[in-house]
C-alpha cells in the first residue's frame, strides 16, 4: 500500500454554458484525447482501468455504466461508475493503483446540465419524500438556511460573502476555462435579487457544460510517462447525516469538510496546513461556502475567513491564494465534474502551466469539492509537484 | 410463506387503506424534461434517415464501416470523418418473438407479437447493424440469416428518427 500515485495526463473540453453542437460522447472523447496526448500520447489500450463519476438524474439516464466506455476507449476494459462527485471517483481510481491491482487508471466526469430543464427538481429529489419534500421549497432554501446560520455562528458578514463573489468572478477574467468572469461590485452582489435570503442571485454559481479526464499512474509508470507528474499526496472524504435539522455541529458548520481534510492531511503527512499548503481550489458553489470551507479545512480559525478575505489574504497575490481560477462562481458549476475541475486547476498550477493565472513558487495545493445541496459530502485532495 | 407461520405483530395494510388515505400517502412526480444534444454523428444519422437513407462512418485505420455512425472509432480511438451511405437491406443477426409490451403487460389475444431484431446492414462491417423491428412476416417463418429490407414511412411523415423506418420485411 506504499505505492505513490501521480496525475500524468490532464484533458478537458466544453466549459461553455451550452454545447448543442456536441453529444456528451463527442465532448468526452475530446477531453479524453487531450488527456492521453498530454500523457505522452498513450493509447487507451494501454490503460488498465477506467472510473467515471455521474448522477443519473442529471443526465436523464439510468444505469450510467452503459454510457461510459466508448468515448474513453474503455471497451472491453474494467469500468467502474461512481454516483458521486468526481473526487470520489478520483479516490476510487487512486485506490485501484494503491492496491497494486492496476498501474494506469483514467477517471472522468462531465456536465451536460444545459440539457436539463429543471435542475431544482433533481435536487429536490435528494431530500426526504416524507418530511422535507412535501414542504415544497425550492432546494436553494437549504443554502439560505446554512448561510444564515453560518453568518450567525461565525460572526462573518453578508458583505464578506459578497466579497468572495467579487474576487472569484474577477479572477475568472484571466482563466480561459472560465465563463462567468465579471467586474462587479459588493453593492451589485448585495442588491441583487434575493433567492433564499440572505442568499441572493449573485451568491449562486452559474451552470456549465464540460468534460474532464485525468490519467493516474503508479510512481514507476508516472516517471516513465511524464516529466511533470503531480503527486496525489493525500485524500479523504466524509459524509454527514442527511438530516438537515441534526447536522453535526449544526447547519452553520461544514463538519464533513473538516473530517475529509483531516484524513487527507494525515495521509499527506501535513501537520500545519496553513504553513504547508501554498494555495487552494475549494468549493464555492455558494459565496458563503468558500469562507465556511476555508475554516473547516483549517486554513484559518473559525470566524476568521471573512476578515482575512478583507485583508486580501486570499487574493492571487495574498498569503494563501484561494480559487485563483475563479472557482465555481467564476468558471461555472459543473455538477459531479466539479471535483475534477478543482484538481485540474490545482494540477495546472503545480505544473506551471496555468498561463495568466499562474502563481509563482507553488509546490503544494489543496483541492476540495462539496457534492452540493442537499448533501453534506466533501472530498479533500492534497497535490504536490514534489515527490 | 408457510401457512404454519403466524403473523407475529403489526397491522396488515390493504390497497383500500392506501386509496382512501387512511394511512400517510405522498404523491410526487419528477416532471423533468431533458433535451439531449445528439451531436454531430447522430444528428447526421437522423437527418439522413429523414431522406430515406442510412449513413455510416468509416474508420481510416481499422476500416470498419460503423453503424450507428460515430465521430470516433472506439477501438482505434481516432476521429472518423469519412461518411458512407450504406444500403437499406441486410441480414437478420438475431431476433426474438416478444409476447410482452415494453411495460411488461402481456399482448392481448389476437394481437401480433413484437418482433425485435438486429439487422446487419449491407455495406456496413460484419456485425454492424441496426436494432429494429420486423414486419410483414409470420413469426414462425423468421430465421437467423434471412435477408430483409427497410420499409420506410412516406417522405412527408418522416421526422428524422429511427422510426422513419417502419420495420424491416423479408426480401
Amino acid at each position: 500500500m506504499s505505492k505513490r500515485v501521480a496525475i500524468v495526463g490532464i484533458g478537458c473540453s466544453g466549459f461553455r454554458t451550452t454545447s448543442t453542437d456536441l453529444s456528451y460522447r463527442e465532448m468526452i472523447f475530446e477531453a479524453a484525447t487531450k488527456c492521453y496526448e498530454d500523457a505522452g500520447g498513450i493509447h487507451p489500450q494501454s490503460i488498465d482501468s477506467f472510473v467515471a463519476s455521474s448522477e443519473d438524474f442529471m443526465e436523464g439516464i439510468s444505469i450510467a455504466d452503459e454510457y461510459v466506455p466508448d468515448q474513453l476507449g474503455a471497451v472491453l476494459k474494467p469500468v467502474q461508475s461512481i454516483a458521486g462527485d468526481s473526487l470520489q471517483g478520483l479516490a476510487s481510481a487512486l485506490m485501484q493503483i494503491k492496491t497494486g491491482q492496476q498501474s494506469i487508471v483514467a477517471t472522468s466526469a462531465f456536465s451536460k446540465v444545459s440539457n436539463l430543464s429543471h435542475y431544482e427538481k433533481v435536487a429536490a429529489y435528494a431530500t426526504d419524500p416524507a418530511y422535507i419534500r412535501p414542504l415544497k421549497e425550492h432546494p436553494y432554501f437549504i443554502a439560505g438556511l446554512e448561510m444564515n446560520r453560518y453568518l450567525f455562528d461565525s460572526c462573518s458578514t453578508r458583505e464578506q460573502c459578497a466579497r468572495v463573489v467579487v474576487k472569484n468572478r474577477y479572477n475568472a477574467f484571466l482563466n480561459p476555462r472560465a465563463v462567468y468572469g465579471a467586474k462587479i461590485t459588493l453593492e451589485d452582489v448585495i442588491c441583487a435579487e434575493p433567492v433564499s435570503a440572505p442568499l441572493g442571485q449573485f451568491d449562486i454559481s452559474g451552470h456549465l457544460d464540460g468534460a474532464i479526464v485525468l490519467l493516474l499512474a503508479s510512481e514507476e509508470k508516472a516517471l516513465e510517462m511524464t516529466d511533470k507528474p503531480i503527486w496525489i499526496k493525500g485524500i479523504g472524504w466524509a459524509t454527514d447525516t442527511p438530516n438537515l435539522d441534526s447536522r453535526s455541529e449544526g447547519l452553520g458548520s461544514a463538519h464533513y469538510a473538516k473530517l475529509a481534510a483531516e484524513k487527507a492531511y494525515k495521509m499527506a503527512g501535513i501537520k500545519s496546513p496553513v504553513k504547508e499548503i501554498d494555495f487552494a481550489e475549494i468549493d464555492d458553489t455558494f459565496s458563503y461556502k468558500e469562507l465556511q470551507h476555508l475554516e473547516a479545512l483549517q486554513m484559518c480559525g473559525f470566524g476568521e475567513a471573512g476578515k482575512l478575505l478583507e485583508m486580501g489574504c486570499f487574493e492571487p497575490g495574498g498569503d494563501l491564494p484561494v480559487n485563483v481560477s475563479g472557482g465555481s462562481l467564476g468558471i461555472g458549476y459543473l455538477h459531479e465534474a466539479n471535483g475534477l475541475q478543482r484538481v485540474l486547476e490545482t494540477a495546472l498550477q503545480l505544473r506551471g502551466e496555468a498561463g495568466k493565472i499562474q502563481l509563482t513558487g507553488v509546490e503544494t495545493g489543496l483541492a476540495f469539492a462539496w457534492r452540493g445541496i442537499p448533501t453534506a459530502t466533501g472530498t479533500a485532495v492534497v497535490l504536490s509537484n514534489r515527490l | 410463506m408457510s401457512e404454519k407461520l403466524k403473523v407475529s405483530g403489526g397491522t396488515a395494510l390493504s390497497e383500500e387503506d392506501i386509496r382512501s388515505g387512511k394511512i400517510f400517502v405522498t404523491e410526487d412526480s419528477l416532471n423533468c424534461a431533458y433535451a439531449w444534444d445528439t451531436g454531430v454523428a447522430i444528428n447526421r444519422y437522423l437527418a439522413e434517415l429523414k431522406q430515406g437513407r442510412i449513413i455510416a462512418t468509416e474508420c481510416r485505420k481499422c476500416k470498419r464501416v460503423m453503424l450507428p455512425p460515430r465521430l470516433f472509432c472506439e477501438l482505434c480511438f481516432i476521429p472518423c470523418n469519412t461518411w458512407r451511405h450504406v444500403k437499406d437491406t441486410g441480414t437478420i443477426n438475431t431476433f426474438s418473438i416478444c409476447h410482452v409490451h415494453w411495460d411488461a403487460s402481456r399482448i392481448k389475444e389476437g394481437e401480433d407479437p413484437h418482433l425485435p431484431a438486429v439487422i446487419e446492414i449491407d455495406g456496413a462491417s460484419e456485425g454492424m447493424g441496426i436494432m429494429h423491428i420486423l414486419g410483414e412476416v409470420e413469426p414462425e417463418k423468421i430465421k437467423i440469416g434471412m435477408k430483409v429490407q427497410a420499409v420506410w414511412k412516406p417522405e412527408t411523415e418522416r421526422t428524422g428518427s429511427i422510426n422513419d423506418i417502419k420495420y424491416f420485411k423479408p426480401l
